[in-house]
């Protein structure tokens, strides 16, 4: 009986070991893609329904704040990939700063949004909870809105739980700095960019109709 | 020596609960789902005595609404898309390939916990009064005016799907990562094809469902419409996403089937399934075309006539894999040497039923035949045949030939036949007089009815009598081989998949030494035993 290794013995090596957890990763990431992709089939079912109240809608979005956040999670995800690169060259105290200066920039990007949703809250803009709108496009700037909350704050999720690998990654790593780590920390980055690329997705969704040229 | 087999490893509760073994996880899904089957056959009891007469003397139409409902919910998202899978493919896929776990045999545990949590918060809506939607949710009811447990329910299938992804997900870096040396794709056994593609659609479409039960969810609890068409949104957007699902899940409940039967007909056929290659893509052409079809469960919604006239013809482009494989178990069966042990029984069972399902399902594909059945009885008789008469007659056919591998005892032979041939019997006789009265007009889920119609309705309460007897006998035989069966050697079909080549029951990693394979499956026949596969 395969015990004593340092791999489970459904595996031949490490190296076996660590390029299946990858591919899990990215079957994982083909599920999420299918998550966010049904609620941006609803959003564009919905968008060519009522392009005038959409395009309204979209101004009254907050975009410094949009864009601030792109930048702040572009650069999260830059940090990242610096991180798997260090660990690589076996800098474990830089991977270390890499992936708090990350979380720092993830906590931040939370930050800026929860100030946005209170914003939006005093202008009587959050669908169910206190919305009052008066125009002849108000439905449709409210189903604007459900969206917009909806698809933020699954997405704000995914950020909480990528904060939280990434601190767990971090903790463990001042340990030590096994294959495994590195296996582990590959399938966070991977993790984390997607969550990123959501983002830019919901950012052009979000902050660009009614202010784009037409 | 040896060493001690799977059951015999250990016997404390802690090494089944938190065991990462899959055969014990499979044992667990096992008995969980027996559970479930039983919840969700009380209510097709009851419904079948509500519907013995015309009138309504059991329960009134409140409650019926939510016996129906508490049916489909349970038997869909709580038997049948977890039941070959998560068991008998739990079970025997790693060994089937050679590997000594799954790839992720925690998320694996995981995964039945989960499975658990959504199920128990299903049945506390369940038991704290129930839903009455039906287990398709419509919107508007489902948000605005259902007075029942909606969220609560979808709370506990959105927890449960995600039990399903991990199912999914392991499965698909298991076939990818884990098969022993020498056995490439077209070595593989058409079983692992099945789950591969089952696998495919459990990932890339349970998240559709996820999402739109979370808008169906939100638009309940916060009270803001996006499905309610009084501020803009659309009820038929919901049926679009439920149906990108529930499509495709359709496919999860047959497919795996499918792979069973491979299985079954060959071993009992004592030859290589005919066109191998052909079946194998097969599995894979319906995975992908399925999801291209949903729309026929809208034929009458409203939607266009072009998306109807698109999906009517994607459906029957999505039969033509379906009718490959029939026709090549066929071709399988012919010039064989036939042997009629119980599997092959259940088997047999399933390629007649599975037609029939499957022919009926292109009659509900024709636009003009649809709008007048859709709703009906005919509908109801279409999937059961499919589901039950094919899904479950195969997961009993594969609990059977594989009962020795993982119990290490055989069961009755007589027994099991005899059940075999009363399944058949009352499935038929349950479901038939539902295509008749479907075509007579019987709309679903009502609980009263003319009386013209109640000849096949007693005709049809009368077969499932014999049905629910048929699948309480297993219970008995197989229970009771546990116990006085006689022990089963390593192989009792000499079958030469590698799941056979290893003890019954298997030890706990499966193999004493990693298999090595050097030939096509399936190869039956007298230099079979000459060649061993194991290196
Ligand atoms: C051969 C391919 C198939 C075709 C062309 C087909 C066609 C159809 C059509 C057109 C309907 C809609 C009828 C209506 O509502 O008016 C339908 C309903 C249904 N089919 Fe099939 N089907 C096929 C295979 C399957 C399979 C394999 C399963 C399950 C394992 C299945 C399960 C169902 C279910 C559950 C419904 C009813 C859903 C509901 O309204 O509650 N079908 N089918
Ligand atoms: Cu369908």
């Amino acid at each position: 009986m395969p015990k004593g290794r340092a791999f489970a013995p459904q595996y031949a090596s490490v190296q076996h070991r660590d390029e299946t957890a990858e591919i899990g990763m990215w079957v994982f990431l083909a599920t999420e893609v299918l998550l966010f992709g049904g609620l941006l089939f609803a959003y564009f079912v919905y968008r060519h329904a009522n392009p005038a109240a959409f395009a309204e809608a979209g101004r009254h979005t907050r975009i410094v704040i949009g864009t601030a956040n792109t930048a702040i999670l572009l650069t999260s995800s830059f940090f990242v990939a610096c991180a798997v690169n260090a660990l690589q060259a076996d800098a474990r105290r830089t991977c270390i700063a890499m992936l708090v200066s990350a979380m720092l920039l993830g906590l931040l990007f939370l930050g800026l949004k929860a100030a946005e949703y209170a914003g939006e809250y005093h202008e009587h803009l959050v669908p169910g909870v206190d919305f009052s709108y008066v125009a002849p496009l108000a439905d449709g700037v409210e189903l604007f809105f459900i969206f917009y909350f909806v698809a933020t704050s699954i997405h704000a999720v995914h950020m909480v739980i990528g904060i939280a690998v990434l601190a767990t990654l971090a903790v463990l790593l001042r340990r030590s700095a096994s294959t495994r780590m590195r296996a582990a920390l590959h399938s966070a980055a991977l993790y984390w960019h997607f969550v990123d690329v959501v983002w830019i997705v919901l950012f052009a969704l979000i902050y660009l109709p009614g202010r784009s040229g037409t | 020596m040896t060493e001690p087999d799977y059951l015999n490893s250990a016997y404390t509760l802690r090494s089944w609960f938190f065991t990462t073994d899959h055969k014990r996880i499979a044992i667990l899904y096992f008995a969980t789902l027996i559970g479930f089957f039983f919840i969700g056959g009380a209510a097709a009891t009851a419904i079948r005595i509500e519907l013995a007469t015309p009138q309504a003397d059991l329960v009134s139409s409140d409650t019926y609404n939510r016996l129906f409902t508490m049916h489909g919910v349970i038997m869909v998202w709580f038997f049948l898309i977890p039941s070959i899978p998560n068991t008998l493919g739990n079970f025997i896929v790693p060994l089937m390939i050679g590997a000594r776990d799954l790839a992720f045999p925690r998320l694996n545990l995981m995964s039945w916990y989960l499975f658990i949590a959504g199920g128990s918060v299903t049945l506390f809506a369940i038991l704290a009064g129930g839903i009455d939607t039906g287990w398709t949710f419509y919107t508007p009811f489902s948000t605005l005016y259902s007075n029942s447990y909606v969220i609560v329910a979808v709370t506990g299938i959105f927890i449960a799907g995600f039990s399903s992804i991990l199912t999914g997900l392991n499965f698909i870096a298991t076939v990818h990562r884990l098969r022993a040396p020498g056995l490439t794709w077209y070595r593989l056994p058409l079983f692992i094809w099945s789950l591969y593609a089952t696998s495919v659609i459990l990932v890339l479409a349970t998240p559709v469902l996820a999402i739109t039960l979370v808008l169906l969810a939100t638009e309940r609890f916060l009270g803001v419409g996006i499905f309610d068409p009084r501020i803009g949104g659309d009820p038929l957007l919901f049926q679009h996403l439920f149906w990108f699902y529930s499509h495709p899940a359709v496919y999860i409940m047959i497919l795996p089937g499918m792979g069973v039967v491979n299985e079954l007909i060959s071993c009992f056929s004592r030859k290589p399934v005919f066109g191998y290659k052909f079946v194998a893509w097969a599995s894979l052409a319906i995975a992908a075309v399925g999801f291209l079809v949903w729309g026929h469960h809208m034929f009458v919604s409203g939607q266009s006539l072009l998306a109807s006239l698109v999906f009517s013809f994607m459906s029957f482009i999505v039969a033509v894999p379906s009718a490959i494989k029939v026709f090549n178990w066929t071709a399988t069966l012919h010039k064989g040497s036939l042997r009629f042990d119980a599997p092959m029984l259940y088997a047999l069972a399933f390629l007649g039923l599975f037609t029939i399902g499957g022919l009926t399902g292109l009659f509900l594909a024709c636009l003009a035949f649809d709008v007048h059945a859709t709703d009906t009885y005919f509908v109801v008789a279409h999937f059961h045949y499919i589901m039950v008469g094919g899904m479950v007659t195969a997961y009993f056919g594969g609990l059977h030939y594989w009962w020795p591998k993982i119990t290490g005892r055989l069961y009755s032979e007589y027994w099991a036949r005899t059940a075999a041939v009363l399944i058949f019997f009352g499935f038929n006789l349950t479901f038939f007089p539902q295509f008749v009265l479907g075509a007579e007009g019987m709309p679903r889920r009502y609980h009263v009815y003319p009386p013209e119609f109640q000849v096949w309705n007693v005709l049809s309460s009368g077969g499932a009598t014999i049905l629910a007897a048929a699948y309480l006998l297993p219970m008995f035989y197989l229970g009771y081989s546990l116990f006085f069966g006689r022990r089963a050697p390593a192989n009792p079909w000499d079958a030469p998949g590698l799941e056979w080549q290893t003890p019954s029951p298997p030890p706990e990693f499966n193999f004493e030494s990693q298999p090595v394979v050097t030939r096509a499956p399936y190869q039956y026949g007298p230099d079979f035993a000459a060649e061993p596969q194991n290196a």
